[in-house]
């Protein structure tokens, strides 16, 4: 057992491994945030846009705050409110996908044919539209966002249960009398864990653009509370002044993004074995 | 061979398809409809406000037909659009095809601008990855493609404005065309929202093409021609390229998803008069009829695309091609 | 000397770094030679095969040694001389011609491609050719056959068509990659005759690689076998087949002669199974015609047939996964309800089944502890003390031994290891009838042996019916009481062995017993002259 960590942390690209690391020091500064943060996230401490230096690490914001402090109170918000988002479309996903497969027939016709629905419109479009029609606030995000991102986890989940469910272990099951769940649960879901996990990885960055991208277009997390999305709209205006303060937040994003792309593009790259 | 046969299997096969497209346009259509008619609020309400009172309101509802059924509703509605009446603005009483006119076309000509640049970009590079695989070529066109998904389309456009407008000044960061420009100027005004779209695109598409590349590679019929002594560039284009076409014309119409979401995003930021930009603000303002008529735009856009895709993928399919 | 291969080594990748799979192998064939290449999945005779043409599939390199080709090592050559010899000089022929021809192309383009590239023919000659070749293998409508795609074509059409496209530029060798293994045997044999004329008239040398020793004694001048990935030994084919000098390739001969002892059954009144008049089908597309027979308990039924006979849509029916659309399965004289739905635990513990493929037959997440435990858990409510103890006694009862292979995830048994695990999870539920779907067909002869005389010694001890789903008629000779012969969802033949075999009643019997190759060198030759092929 330990020898086959040691040697996939030995195999491991460093890439996979600076991903991981990245991913680590996010969730600490998630989770520490409070105590991290030299200000509150909605405290007004300065002027309006003071420059970086001094006091303030990396400045002010258009209203006068920390922007050191909005970044990571940010990572608390954004993260967390695309960890809820993704693990409910995952929730949602996962549980049809496999309903479908296992069941097939009625059930999986007509769950296909929502799915099909949803998906032969851009996500974006769909969600803009949703928002509107709903209004903002972070809960009719989280359940827009999370329906349409189901659509995608129960494709997936649905395709690799049904090579699981062809296999004769299943049928073997099926024979001896076993119920759904019994069969779901004891001989599907284990052998289809390990596609499941990197896509958890990929529907994270996918929401959590999604959910930066809308906070950007000013539908995403309602104000004052810190979101990186937000924040560069906020101060975007720097940026034709050549203050390069506004693609801080923008960085974030895409640096955590990046670290999970490269963890699911290894664990992927493991899954498929050593073919070519 | 059945070429003889009355109805050719692959004409029925295209008329399938045109009709589940035709058929989800549909559904996406009575979606888009009951958007706003399970607005939770009253329309007419919201439009005179709180200080309306009962009867201006329910005249309004009468003006606005909501007194209706949904069904008559629904028909009334589409059958509008249908004729080019997409209905009044709520935010400023103007007509709403009045408003897209204007910039429908601005938006086409973004999302084409980047369409003929990225497609055949990513196309060849995806084909040099999937050929040139395991080299560093292909290990570093994965890092930099990667990374390319992971960036917020905003954060690249500002990067780029950041770079090459307010450092270099090379071009403007603000792409209104103006009034009555020509080609060239619209080209030049254009150019940094159409080359952060190409990077977005570009990045997604060609990892897509060189997954479908390398999987037609894999193939036993390329190990066989390479038994037989087929040159290496004969058996890409001769061998593989033909039976590559039809996911890689898929891959393509997948893409038009990501280009329609960047246009969205890129039109804000540069501030770009297209139908993106105009729907993010009628979202914002809740002004549904312009809402509607922009998902319902980029909705059939999308739906189209994908079928023509689908129909062009079909007809590169020697299987389907030359049945049984 | 035409090929000459020297102290071959290829080594492949694998977790850790590259482990060898040929260590050091000669190979040499003459001109006009046809060298049969035997062993068993492992052997490594593809991979000799490829290595004759310069060829590594990917994740395989060479590692040492030197294949010599008309006087240049093929192993220095550059890449592009080495390509100017491939298809020209030395032709390949694929096991599956289903995907190695190129669906995009007519079969008449692939042929002439080789012509072409190598500048041996005009494109006129090399049609005329084909059509030539076409016409020789008995292609139907050799003129216009070629402008067929592949996929419009059968299997064993496709095959020969393959087997023309190899001579196209009329090499001095061709390497035959298993090309009759994934056919039914009445089209193998057209196959067979179509490649040992094509040899024959060109004085074509050629490898040809099988697992089947009958196959190769047809076609071979000389015979070299092969295990884990060294040569065990080699000899002219007719000295191999009457004296083989070592003791693995006499274990190889030996296993064609297993037989169980003819047994009187026990007269009992209900059969095990009856199914009675059954039709079944998939949609609207019938699968099975007025299928009738019966398993006597205790007797082991033989149901033979060629793929698409029905005999694995006659298993579902009977386990009730597909519900007949007309006619009824009873089960001891009753009537068993026709859905897995509707059938009690009791009922289901009755029939188990045993698959052919031991891979996807078992949880590869799962011990053999967890496999093995839950039917007994499931049907016999044993826990505890009392359901480790019936799990040893399962294990001992497979032969194999329960402190090494109770916890051993299915990754880490052998092919023969896994299908006795499969069988003792379906003795677990204590069974009456078990269906064996072509459990042996998947694996190399000597494990296929000793998996047939488990099961009939388990039955000899428990009195078990068995459904024994073959294509394989020398499987139905070793074991068989019964036989069912079933052909496009029809019985042909029903009966005891002897009726229906020896000699064969039914046309069909007939023709599928004279369709599987003999041992002898000079069946083919014989089956060629009575103008079977």
């Amino acid at each position: 057992m330990a020898s086959t960590l040691t040697r996939t942390l030995r195999q491991m690209p460093v890439t996979a491994m600076l991903g991981i690391a990245i991913i680590v020091a996010y969730a600490i500064v998630a989770i520490l945030a409070p105590l991290l943060a030299p200000y509150g996230e909605a405290e007004i401490v300065g002027a309006q846009f003071e420059p970086q230096g001094g006091d303030h690490l990396l400045g002010t914001d258009n209203l006068g705050r920390d922007m050191l402090s909005r970044l990571i109170w940010g990572a608390r918000n954004t993260v967390g409110v695309a960890l809820v988002t993704t693990a409910l479309a995952f929730a949602i996903g996962a549980v049809t996908g496999l309903l479908a497969a296992t069941l097939g027939g009625w059930p999986d016709m007509i769950l296909s044919r929502i799915v099909d629905i949803l998906m032969a419109v851009p996500a974006l479009i769909f969600t803009l539209l949703a928002l509107s029609a709903l209004g903002p606030g972070v809960w009719n995000l989280v359940m827009v966002i999370a329906v349409l991102d189901a659509t995608r986890v129960y494709r997936l989940t649905r395709a690799t249960a049904m090579n699981v469910i062809v296999m004769d272990y299943v049928e073997a099951a099926r024979l001896r009398g076993e119920g759904t769940w019994w069969i779901i649960r004891r001989e599907v879901l284990p052998n289809i864990a390990a596609p499941l996990i990197a896509e958890f990885g990929l529907r994270f960055c996918f929401v959590f653009l999604t959910i930066s991208a809308l906070s950007f277009l000013g539908l995403g997390l309602p104000p004052p509370m810190a979101d990186w999305g937000g924040m560069v709209r906020d101060n975007a205006a720097l940026i034709t002044f050549g203050d390069t303060t506004p693609l801080l937040p923008a960085a974030c994003i895409a640096v955590l993004t990046v670290a999970v792309n490269f963890v699911v593009d290894w664990m992927l790259h493991r899954a498929s074995g050593l073919k070519d | 061979m059945s070429k003889s046969a009355p109805s050719h299997p692959l004409t029925r096969m295209i008329l399938t398809r045109f009709a589940i497209g035709l058929f989800t346009l549909l559904v996406i259509s009575i979606l888009v409809f009951l958007a706003v008619s399970l607005l939770p609020g009253d329309i007419a309400q919201q439009i005179l406000g709180q200080s309306a009172t009962q009867e201006t309101v329910a005249a309004l509802r009468r003006d606005l037909g909501l007194d209706q059924p949904l069904i008559t509703r629904y028909f009334d509605w589409i059958g509008g659009i249908l004729s080019g009446d997409f209905g009044n603005s709520l935010a400023n009483g103007r007509p709403v095809a009045e408003l897209l006119a204007a910039r429908l076309g601005n938006t086409m000509f973004l999302a084409a601008y980047a369409a003929v640049i990225a497609i055949p970009f990513a196309v060849v590079l995806g084909l040099l990855a999937a050929l040139w695989r395991g080299t560093w070529f292909d290990r570093i066109a994965n890092v930099v493609t990667l990374s390319a998904i992971s960036f917020p389309e905003f954060f690249i456009a500002y990067i780029l404005m950041f770079w090459l407008s307010v450092q270099m000044g090379w071009f403007p960061s603000i792409a209104d065309p103006g009034v009555d420009p020509g080609l060239g100027q619209m080209l030049a005004r254009a150019f940094l929202p159409a080359l952060t779209l190409v990077l977005v695109v570009t990045a997604h598409m060609m990892r897509m093409t060189r997954a479908a590349v390398v999987n037609v590679l894999g193939a036993p019929y390329i190990a066989m021609a390479r038994l037989k002594g087929v040159p290496r560039w004969r058996i890409v284009t001769r061998h593989a390229l033909p039976n590559a076409l039809a996911p890689v014309i898929n891959v393509i119409a997948l893409n038009v998803a990501w280009l329609i979401t960047g246009v969205v995003i890129v039109e804000v930021v540069f501030v770009y008069p297209g139908l993106g930009q105009l729907m993010v603000d009628s979202v914002s303002n809740r002004d549904m009829p312009v809402v509607q008529a922009c998902a319902l735009i980029f909705a059939a856009v999308y739906i189209l695309l994908n079928i023509i895709a689908d129909v062009l993928a079909i007809a590169t399919n020697p299987r389907l091609l030359h049945p049984r | 000397m035409l090929l000459d291969i020297q102290n071959l080594k290829i080594e492949a990748r694998g977790d850790d770094g590259w482990t060898p799979i040929l260590h050091g192998v000669n190979l040499q064939v003459g001109r006009g030679e046809v060298v049969g290449l035997i062993g068993e999945s492992g052997a490594g005779k593809s991979t000799l095969g490829l290595a004759a043409m310069g060829y590594a599939a990917p994740g395989l390199r060479f590692a040492g040694g030197r294949v010599v080709f008309d006087g240049t090592d093929l192993l220095t050559l550059p890449d592009r001389r080495r390509a100017a010899l491939r298809g020209r000089r030395i032709a390949y022929v694929a096991q599956s011609a289903a995907a190695s021809f190129n669906p995009a192309w007519r079969l008449i383009e692939q042929f002439c491609e080789g012509p072409k590239i190598h500048r041996t023919a005009s494109r006129a000659d090399s049609e005329t050719f084909a059509r030539e070749l076409y016409a020789r293998m008995h292609l139907p409508g050799p003129d216009r056959f070629g402008l067929r795609f592949p996929h419009q074509v059968s299997g064993g059409q496709l095959q020969r068509a393959m087997v023309a496209m190899a001579m196209a530029c009329r090499p001095d060798l061709i390497v035959f990659d298993e090309p009759t293994t994934a056919l039914d045997v009445t089209t193998q044999i057209g196959v067979l005759a179509a490649i040992r004329q094509a040899v024959e008239s060109f004085g074509t040398a050629a490898i040809y690689i099988t697992h089947d020793l009958a196959v190769v004694a047809q076609m071979a001048d000389r015979i070299k076998v092969m295990r884990h990935g060294r040569e065990v030994e080699e000899a002219p084919t007719r000295q191999m087949m009457q004296s083989p000098r070592e003791d693995y390739t006499r274990s190889l001969w030996a296993v064609r002669e297993f037989r169980r002892p003819e047994r009187a059954l026990p007269v009992a009144g209900h059969p095990a199974i009856r199914i009675a008049d059954v039709t079944a089908g998939y949609g609207s597309a019938l699968v099975l015609r007025d299928v009738e027979f019966s398993l006597p308990k205790g007797a082991t039924v033989a149901v033979v047939g060629e793929s698409g006979s029905g005999k694995s849509t006659t298993a579902r029916v009977i386990t009730g996964l597909l519900p007949p659309v007309k006619g009824r399965v009873e089960l001891n004289g009753q009537t068993l309800p026709a859905g897995l739905a509707g059938r009690t635990r009791e009922q289901l513990r009755q029939v188990q089944m045993i698959y052919q493929m031991a891979d996807t037959a078992l949880n590869p997440r799962q011990t053999t502890r967890q496999i093995l435990s839950r039917p007994l858990s499931f049907y016999t409510g044993l826990t505890g003390r009392a359901r480790d103890e019936r799990l040893e006694q399962l294990m001992d009862q497979i032969e194999l031994e329960p402190k090494r292979f109770l916890d051993r995830l299915p990754g880490e048994l052998s092919g023969g290891q896994k299908q006795r695990i499969g069988i003792a999870r379906a003795l677990a539920a204590g069974p009456e009838v078990i269906i064996c779907d072509e459990v042996t067909s998947a694996l190399d002869q000597l494990v296929a042996e000793g998996i047939l005389r488990l099961l009939s010694r388990l039955q000899d001890e428990q009195g078990l019916t068995y459904m024994f789903i073959t294509h394989d008629i020398a499987t139905v000779r070793a074991i068989a009481d019964e036989v069912v012969v079933m052909r496009q969802g029809q019985v042909m033949d029903r009966g005891a062995r002897a009726e229906v075999l020896d000699p064969p009643r039914h046309p069909y019997t007939a023709e599928l017993l004279a369709s599987v190759p003999q041992p002898d060198p000079d069946w083919l030759t014989r089956r060629i002259a009575e103008g079977a092929a």
